[in-house]
């Protein structure tokens, strides 16, 4: 297998507050392959948008990364000054966050937002930069981009504006996109567009995709391997088809059984039964045994790591059973 | 845009007849302005010929047509305590009032936006703390207070700048100004610096929490997600979209820098339209105190008329309109 593009091991990222230290993402380990989609799942909270803001290096402080490590393209990027870092942002790795509404400034042109990007990055003329910058709007299935690339973030729509994102993101050609809920605040029918489009893209462009999402659709119609975390942890990661069809976390198989199904029109809507528990009371043991249906006495106690399960890896003593047993 | 401006000239002007109203009240309530304008020993039938000559007989609206007429022509009538033309007395001190507001704003708006900038990004630091608790002292010292200690330190004790008058002036034309001596510029350095004090640690504040709250959205973490310099992101995305505001109590605080110069010109006997009010005041020199009531209140609509046109220059959302939202 070819060096991993994003290789992130034993990663925990601590909040200090006055009440303690909060340990919003506690051991995570994955690593991205070239081209490859890495979908991330969880509830809200459960520390997946937190590891994106890890890898890109802008966790709001007083967030911070406690221990683990970060690479991109094997070297370490974690512990890299503000200014390297800043290099890589945006030219090795590329961002979209969740609400185009807000992730524009709405004082600039969207096309002096795109050549002061490409100007920072790529040495290139401002005519250069501003014809890329057509290119790309064009890439992204703006019509008249010759025209729009005057306009303010204010004169497009939603939609229209999340592909300016897209736009944006992979203006000087990254490694790696980090697509944080990049349809959450989208309309529905707009949401399988765009999903569509940065999909097509990041394969024309050979870059490797974060994808950080609570929508297990999206993740079976677009990841290649998928990560499901759950207070802070990864409870089990996988190629999408293995982590689909045969959950081996009992929490996986509850986030399945929330997505209707139109074969099972008459049945309820299968629902985990409680809440995440919060970051400053994370149970002993395994933290989902309180909500699990299939818990018994060690998962109360010892909290099980990833282990092999068929194709994934899961984080579930009953997974070592079904193993061993 | 062109139908804004026409909206916002129509109500300048209303507020403008409204303010001429009240000074033109001034005039008919405040005492009687025969009393003041004739000696003791008048008889009542020159008063009352004096009356019809002057036109205090006419009706009200008539009179406070005369008024708002001649007041448009520049004629504000004749000053009781010098018998000079109001308007010329005014015209003759106005440079001097100007020139020091002109300053004190500068001042204020260039030493606040930076310090306002710094505290912003550096909110921590010890320097931002200094200047927070200096823009502390400087919001709750009265002006005249600060004057004081100004001429206290820098003209009693040091010496080295003078703490009255405006220095040698070079007239040009009608106007005098004293930014071309350095005796001028040492005569303003005090008393800009009391006027502007107030107004630039309003502004510090004030830009202060706009860049803490612009810091926080969306698009600055996504321009930084993008890689720009940290000069791109600060002074470029996020200083301009704290201007609006800014703009805003700017445009008022010039013209509440031009209306209480009286207290600073008081201060340091600056020879401008502030201390001709005072002198007024005492002598009840009813014309120049209208006049200057009307002169404050055309500032006061030309600064905000301005202010509203800077905000279509800074913020496209008011320029265009949307084109394809949903």
């Amino acid at each position: 297998m070819a060096e991993p593009v994003l290789e992130v091991k034993n990663l925990r990222v601590e909040f200090p507050t006055r009440r303690g230290t909060l340990v919003a993402v506690d051991d995570v380990s994955f690593s991205i392959a070239p081209g490859e989609v890495l979908g991330v799942v969880g509830e809200s909270g459960a520390g997946k948008s937190m590891t994106g803001s890890a890898v890109i290096g802008l966790l709001t402080p007083p967030g911070r990364v406690a221990a683990g490590e970060i690479r991109l393209m094997g070297r370490r990027i974690d512990k890299l000054p503000y200014g390297e870092m800043r290099k890589i942002r945006g030219r090795q790795i590329g961002a979209i966050f969740q609400d185009p509404l807000t992730s524009l400034n709405p004082l600039y042109r969207i096309g002096d937002q795109l050549v002061e990007t490409i100007l920072t990055h790529l040495p290139m003329t401002k005519a250069e930069a501003r014809a890329r910058a057509i290119g790309l709007l064009k890439e992204v299935g703006i019509p008249g981009a010759e025209d729009r690339i005057d306009h303010y973030p204010h004169q497009f729509s939603g939609g229209m504006r999340q592909r300016v994102v897209i736009a944006l993101a992979l203006c000087c050609n990254p490694t790696l996109i980090i697509a944080d809920e990049p349809t959450t605040a989208l309309d529905v029918s707009i949401q399988a567009q765009i999903i569509t489009l940065l999909k097509r893209l990041c394969a024309e462009h050979g870059c490797s995709v974060m994808l950080v999402t609570h929508d297990m659709g999206v993740i079976a119609e677009t990841a290649d391997r998928v990560a499901v975390m759950y207070a802070g942890r990864i409870a089990e990661i996988g190629p999408v088809r293995d982590v689909i069809k045969h959950a081996h976390h009992p929490y996986t198989r509850g986030l399945m059984g929330a997505i209707p199904t139109i074969s099972e029109r008459e049945g309820r809507l299968n629902q985990i039964d409680g809440a995440m528990p919060r970051l400053n009371a994370i149970p002993r043991g395994c933290a989902f045994n309180p909500r699990c249906p299939e818990v018994f006495d060690r998962c109360r106690v010892d909290r099980p790591d990833l282990m092999r399960a068929g194709g994934s890896l899961a984080a579930c003593w009953k997974a070592e059973e079904a193993v061993n047993g | 845009m062109l139908a804004f401006i026409l909206r916002r000239l129509f109500q300048s002007v209303i507020v403008m007849l409204a303010v001429a109203f009240v000074s033109f009240v001034m005039f008919n309530f405040v005492g009687d302005p025969v009393n003041a304008m004739v000696g003791q020993d008048t008889t009542m039938q020159d008063r009352e010929a004096l009356r019809e000559k002057l036109g205090l007989n006419d009706p009200m609206p008539i009179r406070f047509a005369r008024f708002v007429g001649n007041a448009l022509q520049g004629n504000f009538g004749l000053s009781y305590r010098t018998a000079e033309p109001v308007g010329r007395m005014i015209a003759e001190r106005l440079p001097a009032t100007l020139e020091l507001s002109l300053v004190a704003a500068t001042f204020a708006l260039i030493v606040g936006l930076m310090m306002g900038v710094y505290t912003g990004l550096y909110r921590n630091s010890w320097l931002s703390r200094l200047f927070m608790t200096l823009s502390l002292i400087g919001v709750s010292l009265p002006p005249f207070m600060v004057g004081i200690l100004l001429i206290l330190v820098f003209a009693v004790l040091l010496g080295w700048l003078p703490s009255f008058g405006r220095g040698d002036v070079v007239k040009i034309g009608g106007w005098t100004t004293g930014f071309l001596t350095v005796s001028g510029w040492k005569a303003l350095i005090l008393p800009a610096v009391t006027l502007g004090l107030f107004q630039m640690t309003l502004i510090t504040r004030l830009v202060r929490a706009e860049m803490l709250e612009v810091l926080r959205t969306d698009y600055i973490k996504f321009a930084r997600a993008r890689g720009l310099s940290n000069r791109a992101v600060n002074f470029g995305h996020a200083l301009k979209n704290t201007l609006v505001p800014v703009i805003t109590i700017t445009g008022l605080q010039l013209g509440a820098i031009i209306a209480f110069a009286i207290i600073t010109e008081t201060v340091f006997s600056w020879p401008g339209i502030g201390l001709l009010f005072i002198q007024s005041v005492y002598f009840a020199d009813i014309p120049v105190m209208s006049t200057y009531l009307v002169m404050i209140g055309l500032i006061f609509v030309i600064i905000n008329l301005i202010v509203d046109l800077l905000y279509f220059a800074v913020d496209p959302r008011l320029r265009i309109g949307g084109g394809g939202g949903h």
